[in-house]
């Protein structure tokens, strides 16, 4: 991915994401200044700031850093990424971390990765998105009693015509997933 | 002018109304939309954060297959997130020939392939706003939107980010081009500080207080503007700030009534479209007061989710099938 060559097995956690990170995310200059977790929208409910984080990655303490919730409340907004002095690729970053943390079984909540992979199974075997199935599966599995809470909102949703029964299928299924298939196989291998 | 047009999965139904309005609007403004043969899912912040190369192999069969129809140089985006994960792919592959390389190996076991840099992504509002131009709509306003007061947000994949040599079409902090577009429609833009914040994704889902709290403060800075409606681009911040509205009051304890409309259905409305052809009426906050206000009359709010067939009280109460 990054320019450099790919780490071995006792590559320290900062290769590992700074090789898993695509283009050049510039972690090492990070001057700890604390933009990105000021900025941050849900920083407070962060188990640690992205500066915080990036100490820890840079101290190599591997299970903090793997068990931390801050990738999981990223929502994503990249004013970390546009307002880091250093340029450093947060988003990016984080993202890789929640990979990471997902390959080694290092975050020990399992909410919002399972909302990842529900979200993913439709995509992988139809191709589009179903949001019914997504919350279905979602709340059945982690809040059973929070889809009574939001009852009205469905009931409003369905009859407007805004949430499907049924997810699209695309044609090229087979195709879409060869592709997947073929780039799961890359990044084993990688 | 000639754009390819990606929907993104959210269009097909939650955010049906934006993509309605989006083509009611396209003609008049002379916007020629292609949609792209068997789109897939662009995976969201979903896909990338579990599987890397398949996350960018994915959104780069889009590209593919948008490139394989030769007439068209630019692909346009409605939704921020199909946007942002469209045009990253693209600036990604130019960046990291290590990645292009990958993506193209996986991309051709699907007998496809994408050379980044063919394709410029737009963003719908970008198009409007810098092709189409804020003179020629409001030289084609028929029913000025005066007196109705708007807020303009953009939430943050729209201008977010801008990495040096690949510049967001607007500022990344105060976005300005919706406050112009909203002004020639002769709106009144309500200022609005929190303009590029985010609405909180997929957060409502993750956690809670975390989600709604990020709602509460752009419905009640909205509120406190004395604003009609709030103005989106976006079907994640219209699904969040609409449809999680009530949710969110009853988690934060708050009576917020805030309609929020696509602002595909303002322009609509504004060139004289009629509010049932703009998708108007499928929002769950109730924009008819708001709208009543410009003399629009919206669709009545649809009854209630269809209801359970009555028992026949002779017979013994058995289980039955729903008739949806």
């Amino acid at each position: 991915m990054s320019t450099t060559t790919t780490p071995g097995p006792g590559a320290t956690l900062f290769d590992r994401v700074v090789a898993a990170t695509p283009g050049d995310c510039r972690l090492g200059m990070c001057i700890q200044c604390g933009t990105c977790g000021g900025s941050c929208p849900s920083g407070p409910d962060m188990d640690h700031t992205p500066r915080a984080l990036f100490a820890l990655i840079n101290a190599g303490m591997r299970d903090e850093v793997l068990r931390s919730n801050t990738p999981w409340y990223c929502v994503s907004c990249y004013y970390c990424t546009v307002r880091c002095p250093q340029e450093v690729h947060i988003t990016d970053v984080m993202y890789t971390l929640k990979r990471i943390a997902v390959q080694e079984n290092g975050f020990d909540d399992s909410k919002a990765p399972d909302f990842s992979k529900t979200f993913i199974y439709w995509v992988e075997n139809h191709g589009r998105a179903f949001e019914l199935g997504l919350m279905g599966v979602h709340m059945l599995r982690h809040n059973p009693f929070g889809a009574f809470k939001i009852a009205g909102m469905g009931t409003g949703m369905l009859s407007r015509h805004r949430m499907a029964f049924k997810p699209t299928r695309i044609k090229q299924l087979n195709g879409l997933k060869a592709i997947l298939a073929k780039a799961k196989e890359l990044e084993a291998s990688a | 002018m000639k754009y390819g047009y990606f929907p993104g999965c959210s269009l097909e139904r939650n955010a049906a109304a934006y993509h309605i309005s989006s083509m009611a609007v396209a003609k008049p403004l002379g916007m020629d939309f292609v949609e792209v043969e068997d789109w897939n899912c662009c995976g969201a912040t979903e896909y990338v954060s579990l599987n890397l190369i398949a996350s960018y192999a994915l959104i780069a069969r889009n590209l593919a297959q948008a490139a394989k129809d030769s007439t068209i140089a630019q692909l346009v985006a409605p939704c921020s997130a199909c946007y942002l994960n469209l045009r990253k792919c693209d600036s990604y592959m130019a960046k990291s020939p290590a990645l292009a390389e990958k993506v193209n190996t996986a991309l051709a076991a699907g007998g496809l392939a994408y050379k980044a840099g063919t394709l410029r992504v737009r963003h719908l509002l970008d198009v409007m706003v810098n092709d189409i131009g804020c003179e020629a709509i409001a030289a084609k306003v028929t029913k000025p939107l005066k007196g109705l007061r708007v807020v303009p947000y953009y939430g943050c994949m729209i201008v977010r980010p801008g990495y040096s040599g690949q510049a967001s079409f607007d500022n990344v902090e105060q976005p300005d081009t919706l406050d112009k577009l909203l002004a020639a429609l002769g709106a009144e833009v309500v200022p609005f500080s929190l303009k590029a914040a985010c609405c909180g994704g997929h957060m409502t889902q993750i956690s809670e207080a975390t989600g709604f709290e990020l709602i509460r403060r752009l419905v009640k800075s909205a509120t406190d503007g004395r604003a009609d409606l709030i103005a989106t681009l976006c079907p994640m911040c219209q699904l969040n700030l609409d449809a999680f509205q009530g949710p969110m009051n009853r988690f934060c304890k708050t009576d917020y009534h805030m309609p929020v409309l696509y602002f595909t259905q303002l322009v609509g409305l504004a060139l004289g479209i009629d509010a049932k052809s703009l998708g108007i009426g499928s929002e769950l906050v109730d924009a008819r007061p708001a709208l009543a206000k410009i003399g629009v009359e919206a669709p009545p709010e649809p009854e209630g989710a269809p209801k359970k067939p009555k028992r026949d009280d002779k017979s013994l109460p058995m289980p039955r099938m729903s008739a949806v």
